[in-house]
């Protein structure tokens, strides 16, 4: 055992609709693999199903060589997320929000960690700021603070820069890079900006119709398919699964 | 937060004091009316108490930051009760700091039974809240208008503001299955009997009998409804809904 993550055959099913179809992939130790396809491609079910969130139909999931069904708390703990979608009480200061989930995830020495954290994510003017009154740059800053609080074996990040400018994103981009480099932190990342998952990612998945349809280097798998761009072999795949699946 | 209760108890001891002006010393009102106003008010706290922090979680779509997280859902249930218990004791002081000094109002004239009387709304309060939120967690968002006007609904066959023998007879079927109507039956008795106007309904055992019914009733409440949120929990871990509420 030396992957992170390791799913097989992974399938979700809603009454005859299949989400998710057979997938398999591994994660290897402070890689960052991107997880890309269109819209309902099956990317979020199932960032859903390693975070334990969603049952699956069939198949397994483990991280750290451990079955999530038969770990999860255990697993949960050496895990975190960030989404565009899944806020932080904004009731609560950004301190109080780091405090908080510290104390759900067990950090030791918590004081010390929401101080750098702060400190990394250029949240410390805002630390006494509730965070409904933060920007969604300076939210992101604090949602991805939230995700590093445990300093997590596995990390999954769901369009952590969607709808911000491209200096945040660029920043935001530039912590996670560093912190893996740093941590060999295993991250599992979606996005729908081609550029910036050819400028993170070490792997892609491409899903389409809950499938994998294509696997490789983000940098040289356009030139395998004759396309010019990552940009331009997503809207292939997404437009001609078929011709890829076959 | 405690604004409603704060006019409940206002209003009701403005009327109280006024009906006890036309019925002289023959009934104690501020006693039995306001009293029962304020321990209704410390019921309906418990279970807004609860259901409103389940919505938070909701309004602030933070649901998959907690169950993504170590904590279990027993777990989570007992932040929302202790959550429920500080709002609920918080809002029961205010109400008896205002009925008392603007009032006159003494709780303390129920006696002993005061406390299993506050144990029973409290329990049932929380079976409320947490039968409100599971009903929420498995319809959506969208269902949170039910859990508002329970209480209320509740009130009418829980002879809050009457004896329930004020009822026909086919809707005091629904208030023997409700604990609180076993309380207010109890607290009317008490006081009746200190004034003097029913000593008989006074007896000992049978309001411990009264109160044990109440007691069990409110507990297997909270046992089954504790056990509908895991079943619906469950439920929304096979069909996705958990994530769903993120969008909703």
């Amino acid at each position: 055992m030396n992957e992170t993550l390791k799913v097989v055959g992974l399938v979700k099913e809603y009454d005859s609709f299949r989400a998710v179809d057979n997938v398999t992939f591994a994660v290897k130790p402070g890689e960052i693999v991107g997880l890309l396809g269109p819209n309902g491609a099956g990317k979020t079910t199932t960032i859903n199903m390693i975070l334990g969130i969603l049952e699956p139909t069939a198949g397994s999931i483990e991280v750290l060589g451990k079955n999530l069904k038969e770990h999860r708390t255990e697993i949960v703990k050496q895990t975190n997320f960030a989404a565009v979608y899944a806020q932080m009480p904004g009731n609560l200061t950004v301190y109080q929000n780091l405090y908080v989930f510290g104390l759900l995830y067990q950090v030791r020495n918590l004081k010390e960690k929401i101080k750098s954290l702060l400190h990394d994510f250029d949240l410390e003017a805002f630390a006494n700021t509730k965070a409904g009154l933060l920007s969604s740059g300076e939210l992101s800053r604090l949602n991805l603070a939230k995700a590093l609080i445990n300093e997590p074996s596995l990390l999954l990040l769901d369009e952590p820069t969607a709808s911000l400018d491209p200096s945040v994103a660029n920043f935001i981009r530039e912590r996670i890079k560093k912190r893996t480099a740093e941590t060999e932190t295993t991250v599992l990342w979606t996005s729908h900006n081609m550029y910036e998952i050819e400028a993170v990612c070490d792997k892609v998945l491409f899903l389409s119709h809950g499938k994998i349809l294509l696997t490789g280097n983000p940098r040289t798998l356009p030139a395998e398919y004759g396309k010019k761009d990552l940009e331009e072999l997503f809207i292939s795949a997404a437009r001609e699964p078929l011709f890829f699946n076959g | 937060m405690f604004l409603w209760i704060v006019i409940d108890v206002i209003l009701w001891g403005f009327i109280t004091k006024y009906l006890g002006s036309l019925g002289k010393d023959t009934f104690s009102f501020v006693n039995i009316i306001l009293g029962a106003i304020i321990l209704w008010g410390f019921l309906t706290r418990i279970e807004h108490g609860l259901m409103m922090g389940f919505l938070e979680d909701i309004w602030s779509r933070n649901f998959i930051n907690y169950f993504a997280s170590p904590l279990k859902i027993g777990e989570y249930i007992a932040g929302l009760v202790t959550t429920s218990i500080i709002t609920g004791i918080f809002g029961f002081s205010v109400m008896l700091l205002i009925a008392g000094l603007a009032f006159g109002y003494n709780i303390f004239k129920i006696g002993f039974f005061l406390l299993p009387f506050l144990l029973i709304l409290f329990i049932f309060g929380m079976a409320m809240g947490i039968f409100v939120s599971a009903l929420i967690f498995r319809l959506g968002p969208a269902a949170e208008w039910i859990g508002w006007p329970i209480p209320m609904v509740l009130s009418v066959f829980s002879g809050v503001f009457y004896p329930i023998s004020t009822l026909p007879k086919f809707l005091q079927i629904f208030s023997r299955v409700i604990p609180a109507s076993y309380v207010f039956e109890s607290m009317r008795a008490i006081l009746a009997a200190s004034l003097g106007t029913s000593p008989s309904t006074g007896s000992g055992q049978a309001l411990t009998i009264n109160l044990f019914i109440g007691f069990g009733l409110a507990f297997t409440y909270l046992l089954l409804t504790y056990f509908f949120f895991i079943r619906v929990y469950r439920y929304n871990l096979k069909h996705g809904t958990i994530a769903r509420f993120n969008i909703e």
